[in-house]
């Protein structure tokens, strides 16, 4: 007895010592991978960041172009894809208690969140690009709301199944017809989960390249343009980091600096914003 | 009564719009190329002059010879940009036109500790053997053959080729081809091919990449981007027999052999020219656009930048080690834009 | 004057239980049409994210036709990806896919489990939120830099220092030697797997440690009153209530390693070529639709790599079908409502 007592702490003893060694190791990484960004990106944080336009090699420059454009980008998408989210997940979560319609959609909704975006950006290209001949933000724009819908349906139908059914029926009993129970109430209710799943949603598109590489491609200079192919921060990173400009790297590690700085801060807000209204 | 979420989101939504709408009508008059990265270099420089001058923005995306060729025909930018030139058929088939504006020169690049650059010889039946997986260790009996004196280290090659569709590949596998009946059977000549051995790069900014960050490995990069971040290049022996370096002497010399007016399209492949000074691997870079033009005003603009960049460039081309067009080159060039022309027939420039 | 309309005057009872006939405002005007528009509405947009998901497959499947008429099913076996003389075989790009994403999961699923352990049952209350907020921060860094960080940073030393020790050490193994051949360059199949590895542990971590909290204190504390060490508890009581929740971050993690480009597209490597070595540089289809799309030279070629696209979209569709299919089977077992 004693002896298989004593292998059972020893085993217990070494999971666990197993376990502190995992969070270690995830801690290992963060940390080195931080690190090399800032040492790497934080001599290319000035000012001039954010007041010039992508250089060619050899000369100064900054990120001005690939920022607004990736915000321009971004908001629309955010636009475009909000409100058909917020809809389809109130269906699902309202009125979806019965039929076929909800279920399938939860179902293919989840296939489009796990849908590899790459392949969202060859949709686009071949019903949008190819068609217009030309590449343009809004194609950019609508392969990164493709990417927005499912995360904001998903967590509508998730927030809104979480309102208890007594303040509909409270509603209800009011004499409310059924759209104001749920733009008035249900909606109000849910209304901080909602925006942090447009947060989350926003989050997600920030950091996104491959939709943008058949649809918004990549421009050098200003352009308000959408209908122009238009700058983004993660195309101007991947093409200055690929490149052997020593200058260029500098951006890159600089642009990277920004995204990472941006979707943290939008993860951050989502939590505080969830936390404190619900 | 409206929720305070839905006035904000209209408000917000009127923001947007409007901050989307009214740039349209500031539109600058940018004009959209893409496709080699071998000039990517001097045409980026070009740009930001001729804007600096004219205030018109040249767009160009280094997306690869291949996308160049592919874009262009799809008419989803203004110009197309490839090293590797259209045969007449080609361009009949898709309505093109098309001319040269600069001359560069391929160079073997690599990344062997203590080597300098100019350092190590080749020839190209050495360099096609090492492409075809048949050399593996930098200390072979056939590279130490032509390196007597150098102290080569015992280290596996890595063998460093170009993932995406390029004209860089295509002058490259063209030389590899006239110098090796295998390299042509087994791969040939193309702007993407099966390549036998190594990893691939994406674009030249790929291969540059790749060749600094790995010990022991050799890859291919326009000169341009050799230069410019201190890589070492090897020598190749030319077909006077010489081995000769990359420079704008030599290239200049294998470019003094084509015979523009000879070939439609400008067609001229500068590979494995003749002479003792020649750079085996030269090879020109050529601009694509359409006869017929949809959107006049943008060929005009096109044309004009590069009229601009004909008669003033030069001096920044050099900088760079780009070869500029010679003048008797450029005179014909400028007699086949009348060919591109607006729907009712007549030259937009 | 008399009441115009009784309906709309009532008695509002003022302090003092005084009765006073106030004129009510006009009620909010009733919309009768508002109620099934804004039905119709919800369901027009629910179909719409339906009809999404078939207009892509119809997408992919017609811009496809050429390879799919041409090569029919062998593409998915073939190795070959040649575009000299128009031949295209799948087999590569899905071996590259499916080996890095089982890489990322051999290495991903233990490692997230043992932080999920860590952060439910070893840590203090007061380290939880900032070391889970920690491991949450490996998602929100974006996939282009991990790949910047594993070309520029990880690669070098990797095949420095890590790569020929693998070799050395299992490399004259008789069957695993097979895994570690070939030059040391840092970047290959392995690498790949690593750096999904780490991208996907965040998201594995983050389900499981929200369903290990989901278990009834009850559970568990009657199994240490029977005398259980911790790890036994999680082991025995916490990881086969949870499994549900577990199979369902690991699925959320597989469908992300899948389908990932920018991170692979730096560090495998790019050769269409089939390698046993996992050192060995290799291709995904997400890296090769990202460095070939855009340059696609004829109509075969962009064919040949649309049907990688709806390939790789059918695997993540399969993959998250058997997964819900698991869970209801799971769910089945422990007979709750299906």
């Amino acid at each position: 007895m004693n002896k298989t007592y004593k292998r059972r702490r020893m085993v217990n003893v070494i999971m666990l010592c197993i376990s502190g060694a995992t969070m270690a190791f995830g801690l290992f990484w963060l940390a080195w991978i931080l690190i090399t960004l800032l040492h790497e990106g934080f001599g290319a944080l000035s000012l001039t960041l954010f007041t010039q336009t992508t250089p060619p090699p050899g000369s100064d420059g900054g990120l001005l172009n690939a920022i607004v454009g990736s915000l321009l980008m971004a908001t629309m998408a955010t636009l475009i894809g909000t409100p058909v989210g917020i809809l389809a997940g109130t269906y699902l979560a309202e009125f979806g208690r019965r039929g076929w319609l909800a279920p399938a959609t939860r179902f293919i909704n989840d296939i489009l969140l796990s849908a590899p975006s790459i392949v969202i950006g060859l949709f686009i290209y071949s019903v949008y690009v190819a068609q217009v001949r030309h590449f343009a933000g809004w194609g950019g724009a609508l392969a990164l709301s493709l990417i927005v819908i499912p995360v904001v349906v998903r967590t509508t139908d998730d927030m809104l199944k979480l309102v208890p059914d007594s303040l509909r029926e409270a509603a209800v009993a009011l004499g409310a017809p059924v759209w104001k129970v749920i733009m008035f109430v249900s909606y109000r209710a849910a209304r901080a989960g909602i925006i942090t799943g447009i947060l989350l949603a926003v989050a997600r598109i920030s950091g996104e390249t491959a939709p943008l590489l058949f649809t918004a491609l990549n421009n050098q200079f200003w352009s308000l343009n959408m209908n122009q192919p238009m700058a983004n921060l993660p195309m101007v990173i991947f093409q200055f980091a690929m490149s052997p400009y020593p200058d260029w790297h500098r951006l890159a590690w600089g642009g990277a600096i920004l995204i990472t700085l941006g979707v943290l801060g939008l993860n951050i807000l989502a939590r505080v914003l969830f936390r404190r209204k619900i | 009564m409206k929720s305070e979420f839905v006035q904000r989101f209209i408000s917000r939504a009127a923001l947007a719009f409007g901050l989307a709408a009214a740039p349209v009508a500031l539109a600058a008059d940018n004009i959209t190329g893409a496709g080699a990265t071998f000039p990517y270099p001097i045409y980026s420089k070009w740009a930001e002059a001729y804007k600096a001058k004219t205030g018109i923005g040249m767009n160009y995306q280094s997306i690869g010879s291949g996308g160049g060729i592919k874009q262009i025909i799809a008419k989803t930018v203004d110009f197309g940009a490839s090293d590797a030139p259209m045969q007449a058929e080609e361009l009949e088939k898709n309505g093109l036109i098309q001319f040269p504006m600069v001359i560069g020169g391929v160079v073997p690049v690599y990344n062997i500790e203590g080597i300098k650059p100019g350092a190590l010889r080749l020839t190209g039946q050495v360099l096609a053997d090492i492409y075809l997986g048949k050399i593996t260790k930098w200390n072979a009996p056939a590279i130490a053959a032509l390196n007597k004196g150098v102290k080569l280290p015992d280290q596996d090659i890595t063998v460093v080729a170009r993932s995406d569709g390029s004209g860089t590949t295509f002058i490259f596998t063209n030389y590899l081809s006239k110098i090796s009946a295998e390299w042509k059977d087994k791969a040939g000549n193309n702007t993407s091919v099966k390549w036998p051995a190594g990893i691939s790069g994406k674009g030249n900014e790929g291969v540059a990449a790749y060749v600094q960050r790995l010990p022991g490995s050799i890859g291919y990069v326009e000169y341009a981007y050799a230069i410019q971040n201190k890589m070492s290049y090897a020598l190749l022996q030319n077909s006077g027999g010489v081995f000769v370096g990359p420079d704008d002497k030599t290239f200049k010399a294998a470019a003094a052999n084509a015979q523009w007016e000879k070939t439609p399209g400008f067609y001229q492949i500068l590979t494995e020219q003749p002479g003792k000074d020649s750079w085996p691997i030269t090879g020109a870079t050529f601009i694509l656009m359409h006869k017929k033009q949809d959107k006049p005003e943008n060929a005009v603009i096109a044309l004009k930048f590069f009229d601009w960049a004909y008669e003033s460039g030069d001096k920044m081309a050099l900088d760079l080690d780009y070869i500029p067009m010679p003048d008797n080159v450029v005179k014909l060039v400028k007699a086949e834009w009348k060919k591109i022309q607006d729907a009712s027939g007549k030259p937009v420039y | 004057m008399p009441p115009r309309d009784a309906a709309v005057i009532a008695p509002s009872f003022g302090i003092g239980g005084q009765t006073t006939y106030n004129k009510r405002p006009m009620p909010a005007k009733r919309l009768p049409w508002m109620d099934s528009f804004f039905k119709n509405l919800t369901r027009f947009s629910a179909f719409f994210v339906f009809s999404i998901l078939a207009a892509i497959l119809v997408s992919l499947a017609f811009h496809s036709q050429l390879t799919l008429s041409k090569f029919g099913f062998g593409f998915l076996f073939d190795p070959e990806w040649n575009p000299v003389t128009q031949e295209f075989g799948a087999l590569v790009p899905i071996y590259g896919t499916l080996v890095s994403s089982a890489i990322a999961m051999i290495i991903g699923i233990p490692v997230s489990f043992g932080i999920a352990l860590f952060l439910t049952e070893l840590s203090p209350v007061w380290l939880k939120r900032p070391l889970g907020t920690a491991i949450e921060m490996l998602a929100a860094i974006p996939s282009i830099i991990y790949g910047m960080w594993g070309l520029f940073v990880f690669a070098p030393i990797f095949a420095e220092y890590v790569q020929p020790a693998l070799v050395k050490s299992f490399g004259s193994l008789p069957i695993i030697g097979m895994l570690f051949k070939g030059p040391a360059m840092g970047i290959g199949m392995l690498t790949a797997g690593i750096i999904l590895a780490i991208m996907v542990i965040p998201f594995i971590t983050a389900v499981m440690r929200d369903v290990f909290e989901l278990v009834p204190p009850l559970l568990k504390e009657s199994a240490y009153g029977l005398g259980a060490t911790t790890w036994e508890v999680v082991w025995k009581v916490v990881l086969p209530y949870t499994k549900i929740g577990v199979v369902g971050g690991i699925m959320l993690g597989l469908g992300r390693a899948l389908g990932e480009t920018m991170a692979v597209t730096f560090v495998i490597g790019n050769a269409h070529r089939l390698s046993t070595s996992l050192l060995a540089p290799g291709n995904s289809i997400a890296s090769s639709l990202a460095n070939e799309f855009t340059e696609a030279v004829g109509d075969m070629h962009s064919s040949a790599l649309i049907e990688l696209g709806l390939i790789l979209f059918l695997i993540t569709t399969i993959v998250l079908a058997l997964s819900k299919l698991l869970l209801l089977q799971l769910a089945k077992q422990e007979g709750r409502q299906t």
